[in-house]
């Protein structure tokens, strides 16, 4: 990848983080929402089927649809840095439709979100938003198993059926988007300090070679290692089987005691990587572009020749919103493409709107200077539009059925990192 | 009349305290007790089964970080101990009329936040930060030295966050030593290191003990230090705890390991009051 020689003010509050992982090393706050959880959790099941026949879906999404109305309000809830502050594509919409939006960067990490929300969910209350944002995730199935989730009205979202990649449209967590519709996506890869590793890692290999003894990061991602273990035998952790995960365990097992893992680490693995102490890691894209912007340090990402995953970001409506059709009127319009375009300006991330990239470089064509410079870099990276040979190297994570088999990953994986 | 008043007071006095506890430790206390015996997950439900499973589960699965969290957690104490011990006795003995600004200095580092407390320490540990960084290019460490992510960086984190909590017990206990008592040590002859180990001593164990439970019990059910310090085979048990119920969501194995570090730590404190030779193990500790 390359950088910009000059930190550029619009890369800078760009090139954000990923957002699954989103971890406060203590998490204080998810504590104690969690011992509300606890207190909360009844002694009946909550979980609800997924509608199984179309017709079973459409007339659940017209039973729910039915009756309501446009109030002119939505309370949206969102990651830290995933949006201009001035938040110029949300005055525009207020401008089209006359709907007002309260935005809040309150989602931090997907597990503590889902521990703040899930007492008031299962309690049928509000949880004060309309309209949030969530990773593909254990969370994110448990969200969707629970019923949480409205379902979306496809009447009701006309761009994204005309604009959104096809990809996006049968993920593998809610295929055909019953539930949740793309936000944005990201990548989970290799970084790695050039100031100690002459030879470019272009492998996972490289995150078992001995000669990094005790400067390997992994993330504490049951998930992410998860990945890592299976890219590095072979195998497509999208389609693996509980099989497949305990090779990749013992893959991950033997990396740890002989000793080339330094230590397993939240979203707090960037700064160890600039400092040295770790020399290559498990990294997400953003990340390493925003450190080297923020600090000048020139920390390198690849997509090993193995593949990697790709993660999404996703809207999606709680069940107690008081507002859905607002919710669902403002979703729809960020798959226009221009906005969409000029959300991926921003924000660096891979929109799901493929004709954005055509804007930008028109955008890129009118500007001058540095401007000129950062928008054309947007435009041509590989990390914001995968070119078709990196997508097809990309992956999606394992989405894990149910919870037996939640149960069974982490209890493959979690020991790993706890260790 | 007043006598009604006079025998309803006690019970007046502990009203705001008693509700306080009963709302926010006995109820979640027994909740946990519950989930502990629960079985079921997040999507379909838990129900109270008498499940014991989650205590053997928990204890096969996690023994390892149990018995590490004990050992750090003593660990840091006795550091605590030796640490703060001559600071306890210097400052009540030889403070003068400063012990107040002493005492202040050493509160002084406890009023930033713990966490970032902990992180100041990555920051000055790290391997080729400011302290190793000098060492290494003199020759003095090897280049692959390092200390965070080992477990002596979690040991002295918690040593480190604890410490106030040891000397000040200690403190209070030497303090209150009254100096007519080692006028008369020195008037039946005893020599200053007698009067330590016969006098002083014993009569500081109280302050000691008071900080050995003050210090040994979170310093054992931290999850912070091991988090931010520690590396690989390094967690503790809070960690694990804080693990089952936010991203496993399995809540009666995270409720049975509480229980079952409640349980060791409970044992452990009653069997060192007992070989203490104390009776009244909170009586002491509340002095």
């Amino acid at each position: 990848m390359s950088n910009p020689s000059t930190p550029d003010p619009s890369f800078l509050r760009g090139l954000t983080q990923r957002r699954l992982g989103r971890r406060d090393a203590f998490r204080v706050a998810g504590f104690s929402a969690a011992g509300l959880a606890l207190a909360a959790c009844g002694v009946k099941g909550k979980g609800v089927a997924r509608p199984t026949t179309s017709a079973q879906a459409q007339s659940e999404v017209e039973k729910y649809w039915a009756g309501k109305v446009k109030n002119g309000h939505v309370d949206f809830a969102n990651w830290p840095l995933y949006m201009d502050p001035d938040h110029p594509e949300l005055k525009k919409f207020t401008e089209q439709t006359g709907i007002t939006v309260t935005y809040k960067e309150v989602i931090q990490e997907t597990t503590s979100w889902f521990a703040k929300i899930q007492p008031q969910l299962a309690a049928g209350q509000s949880i004060d938003y309309d309209l949030m944002v969530v990773t593909n995730s254990i969370q994110l199935t448990q969200l969707i198993k629970l019923g949480y989730l409205v379902p979306l009205d496809h009447e009701k979202l006309p761009n994204f059926t005309k604009n959104v990649g096809e990809r996006y449209k049968n993920e593998s967590f809610d295929p055909g988007n019953v539930f949740t519709v793309p936000y944005a996506s990201g990548m989970t890869g290799i970084a790695y300090n050039p100031k100690y590793i002459d030879t470019p890692p272009t492998s996972y290999a490289a995150l078992w070679d001995p000669k990094y003894k005790g400067k390997v990061g992994m993330m504490s991602d049951s998930q992410e290692i998860a990945n890592f273990g299976m890219f590095m035998l072979g195998i497509d952790p999208e389609k693996s089987t509980p099989a497949d995960w305990e090779k990749a365990a013992e893959k991950l097992r033997q990396q740890r005691d002989s000793g080339i893992v330094r230590k397993y680490y939240d979203q707090s693995y960037i700064d160890p990587l600039a400092k040295g102490d770790i020399w290559l890691c498990q990294a997400w894209s953003g990340d390493v572009f925003q450190k080297n912007l923020s600090d000048g340090t020139d920390l390198k990402f690849v997509i090993p020749d193995e593949g990697a995953t790709i993660w999404t970001d996703n809207f999606m409506i709680p069940k107690t919103a008081a507002n859905p059709v607002d919710a669902i009127t403002l979703i729809d319009f960020f798959y226009e493409p221009t906005i969409a375009a000029s959300m991926a300006e921003y924000i660096n991330y891979v929109p799901p709107v493929p004709a954005a990239q055509e804007i930008i470089r028109a955008d890129a064509a009118k500007a001058t200077g540095q401007d000129k410079k950062t928008l054309e870099m947007i435009a041509d990276s590989p990390l914001v539009f995968p070119s078709p040979e990196v997508y097809a190297k990309l992956r999606t994570y394992r989405t894990l059925a149910d919870a037996t088999e939640q149960k069974k990953f982490e209890g493959i994986f979690q020991p790993i990192t706890t260790s | 009349m007043s006598r009604v008043r006079a025998a309803l007071t006690p019970y007046a006095l502990i009203f705001p305290g008693g509700v306080w506890l009963a709302i926010f430790f006995v109820v979640p206390t027994v909740v946990m007790l519950s989930l502990s015996l629960q079985s079921g997950n997040v999507a379909d439900g838990f129900v109270f089964t008498w499940n014991w499973q989650s205590y053997v589960d928990g204890l096969t699965n996690y023994h390892d970080q149990i018995i590490r969290s004990l050992a750090y957690g003593l660990a840091a104490t006795l550091i605590q101990i030796v640490i703060g011990f001559p600071v306890a006795y210097w400052i009540a003995f030889k403070g003068g009329r400063h012990k107040s600004v002493y005492l202040f200095l050493l509160l002084l580092p406890f009023l930033v936040s713990f966490v970032l407390r902990t992180i100041s320490w990555q920051f000055l540990l790290s391997d080729n930060g400011m302290l190793l960084g000098p060492l290494k290019d003199l020759g003095l460490l090897p280049h692959d030295f390092r200390v965070l992510a080992t477990p002596y960086a979690v040991i002295g984190g918690l040593a480190y966050n604890f410490l106030p909590f040891m000397v000040l017990p200690m403190y209070v206990a030497l303090e209150r030593i009254d100096p007519r008592v080692l006028e008369a040590a020195n008037d039946l002859y005893a020599n200053k290191f007698q009067t330590f180990i016969r006098v002083v001593f014993p009569l500081s164990l109280p302050g000691v003990f008071a900080g050995v439970l003050m210090t040994f019990v979170p310093a054992t059910s931290d999850y912070v230090n091991a988090s931010v310090l520690g590396g690989t085979n390094t967690t503790m048990i809070g960690n694990v705890i804080q693990n089952q119920y936010l991203v496993t969501q399995d809540y009666p194995t995270a409720s049975a390991l509480s229980f079952t570090l409640m349980a060791l730590l409970l044992i452990g404190i009653f069997a060192y009051a007992k070989a203490l030779g104390t009776e009244d193990v909170l009586e002491v500790a509340a002095r």
